[in-house]
């Protein structure tokens, strides 16, 4: 980086104001460009994230998830468009080039991705991986960043950091490479992490420890984090809000504790059912959602989830629902039938009732869905 | 992934569960597969043969016009024999000294073109593979109409434009000087090499530039020229070498054709192209000197050729491991 643009890198956030949200999304869009048409990946989403705080971000595949955290950080491929307000800082990101960008990444925002295995550099060793970095956006010396380098993977946890750091990325664990991930993106102390499924590519037990090694990094820096997950098990415990995504919108936004204790949205009630609990006996079928997501290329009319959800009335099928919020606790949703409440229990007895959604899904007695005979094998 | 299938171990207990293993820093034995064969060897000390000979031996011999056999050599029997292993040409230059010469242009010519060509082509290559789109298409169509051109055809009508008839700054046309003709030899060669080397590496390039490292880079707030040259070039290099291993052959037998065609490096400097040329008619009386000179090419692209081989294997190895 050239001396001018480092001064220019200094004072753009000399003068960051240091109340108010870090990070305001308002009615993102990002549509990819196929020969089938335009791929709708995310449609309308608006997030707010506070300094220091965790937002979780889950979905199934293809729900948007990944896309809507690029979107964010400006790391999308050319042939996409995007629309809607990114504001860090205050200041508007949202249609700013990849030059403008380069003065974020790195030290204002910065990701860590899903598989380690193919995010570090096959043929640079991992110190120069790390100093790489600190040298071009802190302009420190060599001994420096060496240095910093050192204590960077002493902090995450790799024991004989010294020997690491002359080491390649095929020399260390899938584990490790994570954690060398995770140093490389904490290097240039970003204010905000972006986490895009960190520990999807890792061993069951080697996740815990990435996850805790995560949050206790945050904690120290004070950092902010968007933790994008398929697992809801990931958020809880870790995000104080968590946005649930279908087919590109957030269906169900609220605080993590009241996500899980008054679920509302019949996707994110899904979600949970679907996870198989320890206490279940032995060859419990699992509840899985039946169908598939939406094509993202002509999205249904109405209530994208409408297909799939065993409390679907004929209004679902024509009509959206917004992201209404009416609760005090800041708890938002899409659905006219919500969980748990009298509206929802209505709905659900009348499908059971009839046999069938409103959508042509078969509902057994218990309100479960029945899986039509071809999917199970 | 196979050798580290202990990774389900708690990263932090490894360094404690494996005390009786010191950590591998010193030298160690290769598997059989990853050693170099004889063939390897035998390829290795040829073309170190060459170069050290195309350095020194010019260097070392003093070479007097009058002190060749016709002139009458000072020296008898053994001696002679032992100080002029490989005999005399037809004017009675030592032949030994002369192949030195030879491979002192020839591999002057050969790695100066290929150098050429990896920098422009390779770079350029680079760029298109990187940057995609537009880009791509414009450099991949200009390396396809050097491609459709045959080489040699290419090669000789650069050298006829640019270097049959220099002018000076009085206006004459005079013979252009023999470091000019040198100079636009090694860049006709070097021009003849880009697109080849330039489609190789676009061709990695652009699969390199998919990977996730690259964005992880990016995500860093990385410049693309940085990303090109740290990221992604040294991920390109071997296959690079790879082919340029193999144009440095192709080069070698490209300088010989233009020779015989009169238009490569002239007499009297010596390539191992213009000895073949000057020899080729006198088959029958003075076969080693025409047999010579053409067992030095021989040899010497078989080498570049194994060793082009192994580099790539040894790097496929390499990438299929992680």
């Amino acid at each position: 980086m050239s001396p001018r643009r480092k001064r220019a890198t200094a004072e753009r956030f000399a003068d960051a104001p240091l109340d108010g949200p870090l990070l305001e999304v308002e009615g993102v869009q990002t549509f990819f460009k196929t020969p089938r048409g335009l791929v709708h990946a995310v449609d309308g989403v608006s997030l707010t994230l506070e300094r220091g705080k965790t937002l979780g971000i889950v979905g199934e595949s293809g729900s948007g998830k990944s896309v809507l955290s690029r979107s964010i950080m400006g790391l999308l491929p050319s042939n996409v468009e995007r629309h809607g307000s990114i504001k860090f800082e205050g200041h508007e990101i949202g249609h700013a080039s990849n030059d403008e960008m380069r003065h974020y990444w790195g030290t204002q925002m910065s990701m860590v991705f899903q598989d380690p295995m193919t995010s570090l550099n096959p043929v640079m060793r991992i110190g120069k991986q790390i100093t790489e970095p600190l040298r071009y956006h802190l302009d420190v010396s060599r001994d420096y960043a060496q240095d910093t380098a050192l204590a960077l993977l002493q902090s995450v946890g790799i024991p004989e950091a010294e020997r690491r750091l002359r080491e390649y990325p095929h020399q260390l664990s899938g584990g490790m490479r994570q954690r060398v991930m995770i140093a490389i993106a904490l290097a240039c102390g970003p204010k905000l992490l972006f986490a895009d499924e960190p520990t999807t590519a890792l061993d069951v037990t080697v996740q815990a420890q990435i996850l805790d090694l995560l949050h206790a990094q945050q904690r120290e820096r004070f950092m902010a984090m968007v933790l994008v997950t398929h697992d809801l098990g990931v958020v809880a415990g870790r995000a104080e809000t968590t946005a649930v995504m279908y087919a590109g919108r957030v269906v169900e936004y609220a605080p993590t504790r009241d996500l899980f204790n008054s679920t509302r949205h019949p996707y994110t009630e899904a979600l949970l059912k679907s996870i198989p609990k320890l206490a279940q006996p032995s060859h419990t079928r699992l509840e899985a959602i039946t169908g598939r997501p939406p094509d993202l290329v002509n999205p249904p009319a109405g209530c994208k989830f409408a297909a799939r959800c065993p409390y679907a009335q004929a209004r679902c099928l024509t009509e959206e629902p917004g992201l209404g919020d009416s609760t005090s606790v800041g708890h938002s949703f899409r659905c006219f039938y919500p969980v748990g409440t009298e509206a929802g229990k209505a709905a659900l007895a009348t499908n059971v009732a009839a046999g069938v959604t409103a959508a042509g899904l078969p509902v057994s007695a218990g309100g479960s869905v029945v899986a039509p005979t071809s999917v199970v094998a | 992934m196979l050798a580290q299938s202990p990774s389900t171990v708690p990263d932090s207990d490894l360094a404690t569960l494996e005390p009786s293993e010191p950590p591998k820093t010193g030298r160690f034995r290769r598997p059989r597969s990853q050693r170099l064969g004889i063939g390897a060897w035998a390829a290795i000390i040829w073309l170190g043969i060459v170069l050290v000979g195309a350095i020194l031996i010019p260097i070392l011999v003093h070479s007097n016009p009058n002190n060749n056999a016709i002139a009458g050599h000072s020296s008898q029997g053994l001696f002679k024999v032992a100080s002029h292993p490989l005999g005399f040409d037809r004017n009675g230059d030592d032949m030994l000294l002369n192949l030195a010469k030879g491979a002192r242009n020839s591999m002057l010519v050969s790695l100066g073109a290929v150098g050429f060509g990896l920098i422009l082509g390779g770079g350029l290559g680079l760029v298109a593979g990187y940057f995609g789109r537009g880009v791509d298409g414009a450099l991949t169509t200009l390396f396809n109409v050097l491609l459709s051109i045959p080489p040699f055809v290419l090669a000789l009508s650069l050298i006829t434009v640019f270097a049959t008839t220099a002018i000076d700054k009085t206006g004459n046309q005079h013979p252009p000087s023999s470091t000019h003709r040198l100079i636009v030899l090694i860049i006709a060669l070097g021009v003849v090499s880009v697109p080849t080397l330039g489609r190789i590496t676009r061709a990695n390039a652009l699969q390199w530039s998919q990977r996730e490292f690259v964005l992880a880079a990016r995500a860093q707030g990385a410049s693309n020229i940085r990303i090109m040259l740290r990221e992604v070039l040294p991920n390109v290099l071997p296959a690079m070498f790879s082919i340029a291993f193999l144009a440095i052959a192709f080069v070698i037998v490209a300088e010989g054709g233009l020779s015989i065609l009169g238009v490569g490096v002239l007499p009297p400097a010596v390539s191992w192209g213009n000895m073949i040329a000057g020899t080729r008619a006198d088959l029958q009386t003075l076969p080693f000197e025409l047999f010579e000179p053409i067992l030095c090419i021989f040899f010497t692209v078989l080498s570049l050729n194994y060793l082009g081989d192994i580099v790539r294997s040894r790097f496929d190895v390499r990438e299929s491991a992680i």
